[in-house]
């Protein structure tokens, strides 16, 4: 059974569908990339898998005992995130919802899981900074430590490496993979970036005109991928 | 000295102890929903409120309803809820919305006090909503109670869903991915936005609430760096500054609401100051 299964899924913005019959399927410890032109209804697919907004046809399920709870999201950055007052702990600390039931506060167990999750993404002597003050990078980092908060299960990254700098681009995908192959997290990323795409992930998901979805291998040699690369180049 | 015994001569009335509890409790309420209402974009819908809760209050005088809290109450929360849900997604824009409606209650209610007067002082009247010149200072016992118990209610909705007010304040998209209930909070803002200006009208009136709101809120973003260190030192700030406000306006006869926005002006002025101080320090 797969974290998730969508069936026939169109997608499209005030009832123009832009995509029409996606099928594909994630499975626990899959590295998925989602690639695509600009406009192509990326952003507007991770949405639907989020539940945030409807899709405009067919259905995507939950499976494997995947509940709505536990699934980490790292969106792109909003407007309203670049001057908010907050420090990085706080943040951090949001990402954890705690297993049922209503609890008003923080609880131990919390404090805990974010200041490991601090650890591992190598933030923690940030945690008292505020968090417009850091750099691009590290606010990424922020961001997934709270990610991974949410989550032991599965990741959905909206362009986690949109505006950094190709060192810090490089730290990023490599912290992503460690989740993927040490922690067994399910990644599904949205990618601009055809190379590292094809250089980390295990399936491709092609969404535009055409749609396709399959192993890397299965991509390189897809129609969809040399109409890409070829528009890249001229 | 003179000024310290001219103090405590006022605060033997008892209209001055009741102005001051009320005052400091609203400002406390108002302070604490302004940093999401700042940070969510919110700022104007605690103007658009008001105007609609000076519609209310039209509205009642028309009816010659003796009590009017209840009426601006419910109208007030409905409009919140509306504003609200037509942010999320609707054809006229958030601040479109807030506009229209706020401007609309306005006529509306200057228009309906105009047709039906039925006091010889019309002008006053209006102004006194509009500005709040007077009203606190003319509270009932009665009037404190009510206002006390909303406080304690604002206090409490604040205090126990902070973490959630936070995490749909910082990021809703994620607070929504990972299984909060968003619009609940949402609403659950609306409302009690909806109740602070609505208590708020007293102290400054209908036209200065916005102020209220804001000024603790932008303050406190100048010099502190995170959310809860915000909310308490625009608590501290909102509460500080209505003080001086009533205390001033007491002592030299000003009208209220003003002098307290005009405190909040100046207050806002220093934290600017120290915030650049700090920056350039650092």
């Amino acid at each position: 059974m797969a974290y998730l299964t969508a069936r026939d899924i169109s997608l499209g913005y005030e009832g123009e569908k832009i995509v029409t019959g996606l099928c594909f399927e994630v499975d626990p410890g899959d590295y998925l990339c989602i690639v695509g032109e600009n406009g192509s209804g990326k952003s507007t697919l991770m949405k639907t898998m989020l539940g945030l907004i409807p899709p405009l046809g067919g259905t995507i399920e939950r499976g494997d005992g995947l509940q709505k709870n536990e699934i980490g999201y790292l969106p792109q950055q909003s407007l309203i995130q670049r001057d908010f007052p907050a420090s990085v702990t706080e943040i951090v600390l949001s990402g954890c919802r705690g297993e049922g039931g209503f609890r008003p506060f923080h609880s131990r167990s919390d404090k805990e899981a974010a200041r490991a999750n601090m650890e591992r993404m190598g933030i923690s002597h940030l945690a008292k900074r505020c968090y417009r003050e850091l750099s691009g990078g590290q606010q990424q980092r922020v961001l997934l430590a709270r990610a991974l908060c949410a989550t032991k299960k599965i990741l959905l990254l909206d362009e986690p490496v949109a505006g950094l700098d190709p060192k810090v681009t490089a730290e990023m995908y490599s912290l992503i993979e460690e989740l993927n192959r040490d922690d067994g997290i399910t990644i599904i990323m949205i990618s601009h970036d055809i190379a590292a795409a094809i250089k980390y992930a295990d399936r491709i998901l092609h969404v535009g005109r055409s749609v396709f979805f399959g192993t890397k291998d299965e991509y390189l040699g897809s129609e969809n991928y040399l109409r890409l690369t070829k528009a890249g180049e001229s | 000295m003179a000024i310290l015994e001219k103090l405590a001569y006022y605060m033997s009335f008892q209209f001055v102890q009741y102005a001051l509890i009320a005052g400091i409790l609203i400002s406390l309420c108002s302070s604490l929903f302004g940093v999401t209402l700042v940070l969510k974009r919110f700022s104007f819908i605690g103007d658009g409120l008001s105007h609609v809760a000076f519609g209310a209050m039209a509205i009642a005088a028309v009816m010659k309803l003796t009590n009017n809290m209840p009426l601006i109450l419910a109208v007030t929360v409905i409009s919140a809820i509306l504003l609200l849900r037509t942010g999320q997604r609707a054809k006229i824009k958030g601040d479109a919305a807030v506009a229209m409606i706020s401007v609309g209650a306005l006529a509306i209610g200057y228009l309906l006090m105009n047709l039906f007067s039925t006091s010889s002082n019309l002008s006053g009247d209006v102004c006194t909503t509009l500005f709040g010149s007077t009203s606190i200072l003319t509270l009932k016992q009665s009037d404190v109670i009510v206002c006390g118990v909303l406080s304690v209610v604002v206090l409490a909705v604040f205090i126990v869903f902070y973490n959630k007010i936070f995490s749909v304040t910082f990021d809703e998209d994620f607070a929504r991915a990972t299984g909060t209930k968003a619009s609940l909070y949402n609403l659950l803002i609306a409302v009690v936005v909806a109740v602070i200006i609505v208590l708020a009208m007293n102290l400054v009136g209908s036209l200065l609430i916005s102020a209220l709101v804001i000024f603790p809120a932008l303050s406190a973003m100048r010099v502190f760096k995170s959310f809860k260190s915000v909310t308490v030192c625009s608590a501290i700030f909102s509460v500080t500054c209505a003080t001086l406000g009533l205390l001033i306006s007491i002592l030299s006869g000003t009208p209220v609401g003003s002098t307290i926005v005009a405190v909040d002006i100046v207050a806002f002025g220093v934290f600017y100051l120290a915030g650049l101080f700090r920056r350039s320090k650092a």
